[in-house]
């Protein structure tokens, strides 16, 4: 089977019949009549449902559970402990590799964590199960949990987030801070924050033999699907995952967690199908989060407000357990020129869940601290703060001096500024009010997230109908994949959308990759290219070989595809349909595969990041420190956008976790328990429709030739960074007050 | 204890047999299969499983489905008009006002709501109404502006047709 690899030219066919347009959502009509069906939607004859009793201690073993007592309790069908639950092939502690977390999966009576499952009730119906984990009644013997950064013995980890070095020093920081006309430092800490899909996990599995079927939310089906396999010892093609439509993922969705698979065995146990749900509070836990930082910035500035030294130290920290570290340092990475940059690490570990990857990991933290340091440099200087950073503009990567592949931040900043008109902006702080006496400040953040890929496969084939169909294994978590991979489908296999059937969201389809690392549609989308350029290939060999065609020969001038016909590229006139190709080949259809993934000799030349401005106007009471958003304007370069719909929508939503990051959300922890005291979305804040302006954002346009041969960048996550320290920048010119703890509340402000 | 239920959902007759506990949420979910209305938290936080109980707008997951006795109630199920969409719907679907989709079926019955008690809301209006619905991915921008624009439609649809009518009565 031919594979065409992505560094080939794309001559086989011309954008924009599909790519780049605007269509509105595949997927549309069923989410707005209340079809679309989520993992949770599925009853299948039979089914029973189970419930998790989770730990209430963060550290120690449960000692005693009334398993006699849920048992009794009318359609209780079994309760799992680890004294039954079924033997396991694989250990669920094995790390095999950096993207595998350990499971808790009910293989002792130790507590590593509150919410930790420590038991399963399985019913035949949900109000038994519930009743039933009730009746349990745990008992503990528990130890003093470590629960905050300062609570354990700090060490500098191997890597950070996916494998990153933990530390990078480029430059000498110290000579630079030595030889700076201004320096700064200054500390800032972010909470513990959870990923909170409106979808709670869930999954309904169903054994029949050895094989095993299940609807489930995942960002990453073929992974979870390798994963399951070694648990339980059989083949991955006897495993059918299904995941058309994920609740949103932001990360939590994108290894496998614990509770799916308890549900997995919990149908093995009772052999009858099971539904198991989490509960919001039961997110709290086993589904990872984003772990507290504490990060400590130190720059250095000359006389004409150039960075001389840029250190970025974070804490962190990681459960006690497994190895995740958030690299918000890694930040300060490749956005201001400085001839000194440190980034460094350091953890703790706590008796908590471990910490995953949650939208812009890293990034997210790392550039809301990042972002408020600038801005306090800007003032040490005396300088405006996007001038500030238009004089630090990096034209190469600052710590390799590499090129960067495209970069239109200078347009962002531009177009950003001219849109907010800040111009019109005071220097000094608290110089702006409203009529109603309101305090007005002005702040700019710059966006930037790296330009990403993983692997992924997809299969492509074209029919003697004039038809085409193309598969693949991809993840819609409410990004557009749907959509937006089905417009390059389009284009890759050259037909018409309507004329293309786009298979997707199921584990027997060609590996998608990984929905995550805002990498899903330049990964997935650029195996379906080459899958698309590949079954063309084929029809043009068939074309050009046979003396009755028109292409007859056209050997190394080549063949466009378009509309469901290939032409001459040098002469379109002459020119051949599909269907015609294939009747006259005497075949039904041709069929390809193409693969996805970074080209690593691009990405050692060049440093590939997308770029961003964000500008946020603020109001605060003076009287009670309650902030609100006014004006939030971000623009955005991420190289080739393929559906500006679905685009916009991924940027305000990152716009609108940027909000929720500066100004309310974080989990509260209980420094007795180690319990979050606000696992529910109550006490949880995020931002609703109340506490929003309308948003603006600008589509920077962005051509780059080296990422992948779409040119596409990634615009999922992009949308945090550079908008948490637009808005803290704000509330300082609004207040004159410098809130260095995330999220800025009212009683931060006014202490 | 069971109970025997009868009410009508989405203006059909409906009979069914529950737990005295069961939410009306569970019951539309795993017993009537109307699955459009999700749980995001099961506590009348997030407004995913929002329906309209009697025409008032209700958290399903609050409800006792033995409530529903002798009551109307609608999802998001009984929105369309067969393959008709409402207004709203088919304004969500142009305007793309929607990623990941669990929260829209709330989204919608509330808005809808909104509108059938209040056809012009301001842009104020219409933030603090939907401020009980929850989106995570998020949509928020967009679900206002499509619920305005349904307003605005809807607003000059009925003018047109009310200007129809009135000319119809002068020429009779």
């Amino acid at each position: 089977m031919p594979e065409i690899t992505l560094t080939q030219d794309p001559v086989h066919l011309r954008h924009g019949s599909n790519i780049g347009r605007p269509l509105t959502r595949r997927d549309g009509l069923l989410k707005v009549t209340g079809a679309a069906r989520y993992a949770a939607d599925n009853n299948p004859k039979g089914l029973l449902h189970a419930v998790v009793a989770v730990s209430t201690v963060a550290r120690g073993r449960v000692v005693a559970l009334d398993v006699e007592a849920a048992m009794a309790h009318p359609g209780v069908v079994e309760v799992m402990t680890p004294a039954n639950r079924p033997a396991l092939a694989g250990d669920p502690d094995a790390k095999p590799n950096p993207l595998v977390f350990r499971l808790d999966l009910l293989q002792s009576d130790r507590v590593r964590y509150a919410g930790q499952p420590i038991a399963l009730v399985v019913a035949e119906t949900l109000e038994a199960a519930t009743e039933g984990a009730v009746l349990l009644a745990p008992r503990y013997e528990s130890e003093p949990p470590a629960v905050g950064l300062d609570d354990g013995e700090r060490f500098v980890p191997t890597a950070v987030g996916p494998g990153a070095p933990a530390e990078l020093r480029h430059g000498d920081v110290e000579a630079g801070l030595a030889a700076a006309a201004q320096a700064i430092e200054a500390t800032y800490e972010t909470p513990p924050q959870y990923h909170n899909p409106m979808e709670p996990h869930a999954v309904v599995a169903r054994w029949d033999g050895d094989r095993l079927t299940l609807d489930t939310p995942s960002q990453a089906m073929a992974m979870a699907r390798l994963r399951l396999a070694a648990l339980f010892g059989i083949p991955p093609e006897n495993i059918l995952i299904r995941s058309p439509f994920l609740g949103g993922g932001f990360g939590c969705k994108g290894l496998l967690s614990g509770p799916q698979v308890l549900g997995v065995m919990a149908a093995r146990l009772v052999g009858r199908p099971v539904k198991l749900a989490l509960t919001r509070a039961q997110l709290y836990g086993p589904v990872g989060h984003r772990s507290p930082t504490r990060q400590r910035l130190r720059l250095g500035a000359d006389g004409e407000g150039r960075l001389t030294a840029l250190e970025h130290h974070t804490l962190m920290s990681s459960s006690r357990f497994d190895e995740f570290f958030e690299p918000a340092s890694n930040a300060s990475h490749a956005l201001y020129a400085s001839p000194a940059i440190a980034t460094l690490h350091e953890a703790v570990r706590l008796d908590c869940g471990t910490p995953m990857f949650m939208r812009a990991p890293g990034e997210a933290p790392g550039s809301a601290a990042l972002e408020s340091a600038v801005d306090e440099m800007a003032e040490a200087c005396g300088l405006d703060p996007l001038e500030f950073r238009l004089r630090n503009y990096a034209e190469v990567e600052p710590t390799t001096g590499r090129p960067f592949s495209s970069k239109a931040l200078r347009e962002c900043y531009a177009r950003g500024a001219e849109r907010f008109g800040w111009e019109r902006r005071p220097l000094a702080p608290r110089s702006l009010r409203d009529e109603h006496g309101l305090l007005v400040g002005w702040g700019v953040g710059t966006a930037i997230f790296p330009a990403l890929m993983f692997e992924a496969e997809a299969r492509a084939v074209i029919r003697r109908d004039g038809g085409g169909t193309v598969e693949i294994g991809a993840c819609d978590m409410g990004q557009g994949a749907w959509t937006a991979l089905a417009q390059i489908a389009a284009d890759a296999v050259g037909l018409d959308g309507e004329r293309v059937e786009f298979r997707s969201g199921s584990s027997d389809l060609p590996d998608g990759g990984i929905a995550g690392g805002s990498a899903h549609t330049a990964t997935a989308g650029s195996a379906i290219h080459s899958a698309g350029a590949a079954v063309v290939a084929r029809l043009a060999e068939l074309a050009m070989a046979d003396e009755r065609s028109p292409l007859f020969g056209a050997g190394n001038a080549g063949v466009v595809a378009r509309d469901g016909r290939l032409h001459r590229r040098d002469d379109e006139s002459r020119s051949e349909g599909y269907a015609e190709i294939l009747e006259r080949a005497g075949l039904a259809e041709v069929e390809a595969r193409g693969k996805g993934a970074m080209d690593a000799a691009a990405q050692q030349r060049y440093a590939m990041q997308a770029h961003g401005a964000v500008f946020a106007e603020v109001k605060v009471d003076p009287d009670l420190g309650q902030v609100r958003v006014t004006r939030l304007v971000g623009a955005f370069a991420a190289g080739r956008i393929i559906n500006p719909r679905m685009v916009v929508s991924q940027y305000y939503g990152g716009m609108i976790w940027g909000v929720s990051f500066a100004l309310h959300e974080q989990a509260v922890m209980d420094r007795r328990s180690g319990r979050p005291m606000n696992a529910d979305l109550a006490g949880y804040h995020i931002p609703v429709n109340a506490d929003l302006p309308a948003l603006e954002t600008i589509l920077v346009e962005e051509e780059d030739p080296h990422v992948n041969a779409l040119g596409i960048k990634g615009v999922g996550e992009i949308g945090i960074t550079g908008t948490v320290g637009a808005i803290a920048n704000a509330v300082w010119h609004a207040t004159g007050v410098r809130v260095r703890q995330f999220p800025i509340t009212l009683d931060r402000l006014l202490g | 204890m069971t109970v025997t239920v009868t009410t009508t959902i989405n203006g059909d007759a409906e009979e069914f047999v529950c737990e005295a506990d069961e939410t009306l949420l569970d019951v539309l979910r795993d017993h009537l299969g109307l699955t459009g209305s999700k749980e995001g938290c099961a506590t009348g936080d997030c407004g995913a499983c929002s329906v309209m109980l009697d025409g008032r707008l209700v958290c399903s997951c609050l409800v006792l489905a033995a409530e529903a006795e002798g009551r109307q109630v609608e999802t998001i199920e009984g929105m369309a008009r067969g393959r008709e969409l409402h207004p709203l719907q088919q304004k969500f679907l142009d305007a793309a006002a929607l990623q990941c989709g669990i929260c829209t079926p709330g989204f919608l019955v509330a808005a809808k709501a909104l509108l059938e008690r209040n056809p012009d809301p301001s842009e104020t209006e219409v933030r603090y109404w939907l401020a009980g619905n929850l989106c995570r991915c998020t949509g928020y921008d967009k679900i206002v502006r499509a619920v305005l624009e349904t307003a605005a439609d809807m607003k000059s649809a009925d003018m047109k047709s009310a200007g129809m009518k009135s000319a119809g009565m002068r020429s009779a």
